[in-house]
């Protein structure tokens, strides 16, 4: 047993050591088994599960930022080539409109040359047809006059 | 004798009176068996209402139980190391409960008022039996932690930075229960009788503000009792290159 006495008295003091020691040890150990049981492994267990969530929910929106940064960046890729390519097709049909509108200017000029030439030519021939018939007419008459002068004598 | 008939007579308080209890020819002190289970017996009850529906949005209580649990495991997290942590953390968690609920148990119930045939009661940990009994289980720990960890090479550690710390090392291992379990038992006796006395000579205020320094003396004892615990155990696992 374990019963000694600091101060020499057979019982009681505040150094009376007795069975009390041994049996207050096995009920600290079964203490620490029955809070084992209640309290550190299910309180572990949720927030250890909890941690896990949160730490792998921030993983995940790491991960999520970082396609969206790349999806960003892709896009603006595209947009600024979208925008190159638009710039070049729009020159590019600038330019074609500006041939387009040469060519069909020419075109008219030299239709409205061509038809101003006929014109004036056939204005001509129509001068020259006139100015014949007029001279022939002319003829008709001094020829008429004549003959009645000569049928008159 | 005489000292202890004086210790028994100062300002009327009973102090090393026990309540024995004989149970064959085995002899125990009743009141701190007493008053542990009705303090871990609270405790449990508090423990598993808080446990009783865990949720993951923690309320009420299970805040205050996990606010608990991570407090214990940084403790003991900080003092064992990542490795070897999470196998001491019950038993570090309870040497921390068991002493911070004896020790406030102690200082906020009125015992006085329950009357008993010898003795009184009071806080657990201001009777040697327990400090003792706790202070072992550490030092039983902490050989285990370090053999079970490292094997003979556990003993390493005693010639560690030289040989010459040999017999400081093995000293080491008798002055650290015994300081364990005379800071503990010393701090909470202590308290008891400031209060005690002061009560007795000033039955009004004065001795408030002794008592809630005995708070704050109780609470910081249950924390060096278990960062201690833990240390020595961190210290037995601890790899030496």
């Amino acid at each position: 047993m374990l019963a000694f006495n600091f101060f020499g008295a057979t019982e009681g003091g505040l150094f009376d050591i007795n069975a009390t020691l041994p049996l207050m040890a096995l009920q600290v150990v079964a203490l620490t088994y029955i809070l084992n049981s209640l309290f550190f492994k299910p309180v572990g267990n949720v927030v250890e599960k909890r941690e896990k969530f949160v730490s792998n929910n921030i993983i995940e929106a790491k991960n999520k930022l970082s396609e969206v940064k790349k999806l960003e960046a892709d896009l603006l890729t595209q947009l600024q080539s979208a925008r190159t390519e638009a710039q070049r097709i729009v020159s590019e049909a600038e330019d074609e409109s500006d041939k387009l509108y040469k060519e069909a200017l020419e075109l008219a000029n030299n239709e409205a040359n061509a038809s101003k030439e006929k014109a004036r030519l056939e204005i001509e021939s129509q001068t020259s047809a006139a100015r014949d018939q007029l001279s022939k007419q002319a003829d008709d008459l001094s020829e008429l006059i004549v003959n009645r002068l000569i049928l008159e004598k | 004798m005489f000292f202890n008939s004086l210790l028994t007579n100062f300002a009327a308080l009973e102090v090393g009176q026990h309540l024995y209890w004989q149970i064959g020819n085995i002899r125990l002190h009743g009141q701190v068996f007493l008053t542990s289970w009705i303090l871990l017996g609270a405790l449990l009850v508090f423990i598993s209402l808080g446990t009783k529906k865990m949720e993951n949005d923690p309320k009420g209580l299970q805040n205050l139980l996990e606010f608990l649990w991570d407090y214990i495991r940084d403790l003991a997290r900080t003092q064992i190391g990542e490795k070897v942590y999470r196998d001491w953390m019950p038993f570090i968690g309870t040497l921390f409960l068991f002493v911070f609920v004896s020790n406030w148990g102690g200082a906020l119930i009125p015992w006085r008022l329950i009357k008993l045939p010898s003795g009184e009661l009071g806080a657990p940990t201001a009777d040697i039996n327990t400090t003792i009994a706790l202070a072992l289980l550490v030092s039983l720990s902490y050989f285990y932690a370090g053999l079970s960890n490292k094997g003979w090479r556990y003993f390493e550690y005693y010639v560690h930075p030289t040989p010459i710390m040999l017999p400081f090392k093995i000293l080491e291992d008798f002055t650290k229960p015994l300081s364990l379990s005379f800071r503990l038992f010393g701090n909470i006796l202590a308290d008891e009788l400031v209060v005690g006395v002061l009560v007795f000579l000033v039955p009004l205020i004065l001795p408030i503000p002794v008592m809630f320094l005995g708070l704050f003396t109780s609470a910081i004892q249950a924390l060096i009792f278990a960062t201690l615990a833990a240390y020595y155990i961190g210290e037995a696992v601890e790899e030496h290159h």
